[in-house]
């Protein structure tokens, strides 16, 4: 415990020298107030460990946590129709960036510009992981869709290990909390039932494809409660109201470590998929230096000792500790750590930017039937 | 002699008396005027402007006419029978291009989307390689994508370049347009909205219902009991309703739920089993339950005062002639409260077919209303002219039930103190 905080020390003492020419460089900045759109809870609090702490000791500028990533879209778009734009950077998911970046909400983004270079020299877009760079997006972390249970309510020599299980009323019974919205159960609900996960989305895209993860999700209908928030699913994993409940790996591991609950991740199958940021339309000189600064290659590996999202920097990755709090060992809780990465399904933005409106309409008459 | 008696009648200054009298009305209209005029300004920048923001959105189809203009005007003369010529094609090569140059397709790949899944992303990836197409476009475009090589692709941008729509409100009753231009039904497994007006309509209904038969009596009491007594009870009446609605709702579902104090209490007396706990909320069960308690003192209020002014003597005359109580009731007291039983009514029901946020905690997804549907293509879908004509037909419908209201028992009647 005391060695690894000395180490986290000696780190930041690091990477301060490291930036410290940097800092020299913005010394002329301007105190000011950031305003920063993120999606609160754990993962907030990782941001502000990580990112903010050290940026407001540097710079003394004041960072403003506002927890609207939920509805960012609909938010900068009542902002920008409304004519005043209040959000200087926002924490979104690729997809949505995409919508915002074709509607003109957000800035595009030249990354090898705007963003740090790895220790190394690599440039950045060589350094972040394959699709981390959108036209208007850079993303800082890879986060992950996966299914956990209580490992209480199974026998110990018979614990669930793969997706099928989780649609396997008759060997793992008992109640499934899943996210009510198609994305991800759709994904899941065809591998389940023997598609490969390559031809996934191809299938999707075909009425027999919807068809057969509709009649798959029919299966388990009954036995389902749907959940809306993220702190929904380890609620009622620790309540044992359910048996499995899908959730974001983060949440879960923060249940496992923190409060010691007796949870297991499935990761076979798992939906990753990144967040990032973006910056609302005229607020790229206001947020660039807390920019550059935010995603370079020591912040997104500081991330990681607070919550277990892998970070999108390739360089990072060796920077990776241990648990702030704990103590454990992140690797292994990581998304992207082999193992774990085996048979996982990268989401697919563009497939969702298509379809959500209808597959999440069929999807709510199918619930209400 | 005669002169005199044809002229006007003058005031002390000389004007004439006419004129001063109306000098002085419209002075004291402006007062009045003025008077008001900040609630006035209010009502209309917080009610009436929204409204018609509202209704003209659900109308309002601009995407295509301002971002494919070119494509919309070569398509004037197309009869629709096969593909486009080239013109169009180069057209529509053009204003991507320029959309892509100031970014400004998102829109108009949204309400594209909305009426056939893919739009999109054709319009996107298009878009980000039109920079590079070369002429023929009608050959190129096709092979960068193909959706632009089917009849209906083209059929749709013809139809949405209108700039009102209908759409909108079709969607909104489980309708669309078919490439031809005819309405017909979306897919039963497509079918959600209708569903839930009705179930809206008809929840409200039963909520309403509810609320008379259990405010009824208590009304009843409050304007015949003693004093003392009625201030205790109206208290009791008044005290939920000064209670924040989100305590009042969350309360319901602390007693409801499945591991709730009703249930356990239930368990413990041994009236049900442990493994067999009523299910009394997250369902329309638990929207009607709490949406009652929550509505009740709109009933019993205007209830008591139309009660309050039936005087007791002409019970005791109807008695005294010979009725017995229920008859008496039945033709003298309960006629005499219809103007208090029309407000409440009318009152509940227009609030629940609006409720948002009680069915959104307790409604679970058989308990939702079309008021949670609202809510979700505000926040969620985004799609705001969706959002905006569900919203106007609830507002239709609650025009026609208040017209229907006036029709049978008039708006005059009510009595709400």
């Amino acid at each position: 415990m005391k060695i690894s905080i000395n180490n986290r020390i000696a780190k930041t003492g690091v990477a301060a020298l490291g930036i410290s020419a940097l800092a020299v460089a913005v010394s002329a900045h301007a105190q000011q107030t950031l305003n920063i759109v993120s999606w609160g809870g754990a993962y907030s609090m990782s941001q502000h460990e990580a990112y903010d702490k050290p940026w407001m000791e540097k710079t003394g500028d004041e960072i403003v946590n506002i927890d609207r990533s939920g509805n960012a879209l609909a938010g900068l778009r009542a902002q920008s129709q409304a004519g005043n734009v209040t959000w200087d950077l926002v924490d979104m998911l690729p997809a949505d960036a995409m919508i915002a970046c074709d509607e003109g909400l957000i800035e595009p983004l030249d990354h090898d510009e705007l963003l740090a270079d790895a220790p190394d020299g690599t440039p950045p877009s060589e350094d972040f992981v394959d699709g981390a760079l959108g036209d208007c997006f850079v993303a800082s972390i890879v986060y992950s869709n996966i299914v956990a249970f209580n490992s209480e309510m199974f026998p110990e020599d018979d614990q669930p290990s793969t997706i099928e299980d989780v649609f396997d009323l008759e060997n793992y019974p008992g109640k499934r909390a899943l996210l009510r919205k198609p994305i991800n159960n759709m994904e899941w609900a065809l591998i389940a039932d023997g598609v490969d996960r390559e031809e996934v989305y191809a299938m999707l895209e075909t009425e027999e494809g919807v068809q057969r993860a509709f009649d798959k999700l029919d299966t388990i209908k009954n036995e389902v409660i749907w959940w809306e928030e993220g702190a929904q699913p380890p609620q009622l994993l620790a309540d044992q109201e359910v048996a499995f409940a899908s959730a974001y790996n983060g949440r879960i591991f923060n249940a496992m470590v923190s409060e010691n609950q007796p949870f297991e991740i499935i990761w076979d199958a798992q939906v990753f998929e990144l967040d990032g940021w973006v910056v609302p339309t005229g607020k790229l000189d206001k947020v660039k230096d807390y920019l550059h600064f935010a995603t370079d290659t020591q912040r997104l590996a500081d991330q990681a000792q607070y919550i277990s999202y892998g970070p999108a920097r390739k360089s990072s990755s060796e920077l990776v500790s241990t648990h702030a709090e704990t103590g454990i060992e992140m690797t292994p809780h990581m998304p992207t750590y082999g193992p774990n990465f085996e048979t996982a399904l990268q989401k697919d933005d563009l497939f969702w930017a298509d379809y959500n409106d209808e597959l999440t309409q069929r999807f709510n008459a199918w619930l209400s039937q | 002699m005669s002169e005199s008696s044809a002229a006007p009648l003058r005031t002390a200054d000389g004007v004439p008396l006419k004129v001063s009298l109306r000098r002085a009305v419209r002075r004291s209209r402006i007062k009045a005027l003025l008077l008001v005029a900040p609630l006035l300004v209010f009502l209309i920048i917080a009610f009436v402007m929204p409204i018609l923001e509202m209704l003209w959105r659900s109308v309002d189809n601009p995407e295509v006419s301002t971002h494919l203009p070119r494509t919309v005007s070569a398509l004037e003369g197309w009869n629709g029978e096969s593909l486009p010529d080239e013109a169009a094609f180069a057209a529509l090569a053009e204003d991507l291009r320029q959309g892509q140059q100031e970014r400004n397709l998102g829109l108009l790949s949204s309400r594209l989307n909305y009426e056939k899944s893919g739009m999109r992303s054709t319009i996107s990836r298009t878009a980000r390689r039109v920079g590079s197409l070369e002429p023929p476009y009608r050959e190129s475009l096709i092979e960068t994508n193909d959706t632009w090589g089917e009849l209906d692709t083209w059929k749709l941008i013809k139809r949405e370049a209108s700039p009102y729509t209908i759409s909108y409100y079709l969607s909104a009753i489980d309708r669309q347009l078919s490439p031809d231009g005819e309405i017909v039904k979306v897919p039963e497994h497509m079918q959600i909205h209708a569903t839930l007006f009705w179930r809206t309509l008809w929840m409200s209904a039963v909520i309403t219902g509810l609320t008379l038969v259990l405010g009824f009596p208590v009304a009843f009491l409050l304007a015949n009991l003693p004093m003392r007594h009625s201030n205790l009870l109206m208290i009791l009446v008044l005290l939920p309703f000064w209670t924040s609605l989100l305590v009042r709702t969350t309360t319901w579902i602390a007693i409801l739920q499945s591991q709730g104090v009703l249930n356990d209490v239930m368990v413990a007396l041994g009236v049900i089993a442990d493994e067999a706990r009523w299910q009394m909320i997250h369902n329309k069960m638990g929207t009607i339950i709490a949406m009652t308690h929550i509505l009740l003192p709109f009933m019993i209020l205007p209830l008591y005062s139309v009660m309050k002014t039936i005087p007791p003597s002409y019970m005791r005359a109807a008695r005294s002639l010979g009725g017995k109580p229920f008859l008496s009731f039945r033709r003298v007291y309960f006629p005499l409260t219809i103007p208090g039983i029309a407000a409440g009514g009318i009152l509940v029901f227009i609030l629940s077919i609006g409720y948002y946020i009680t069915p959104a905690l307790v409604g679970g997804q058989s308990g939702r209303f079309i008021t949670n549907y609202i809510a979700y293509h505000m926040q969620t879908s985004l799609n705001w002219g969706l959002a905006a004509a569900i919203a106007s037909i609830l507002l239709f419908v609650v025009i026609i039930c208040y017209l229907v209201f006036n029709r049978l028992i008039g708006v005059d009647k009510v009595k709400l103190g």
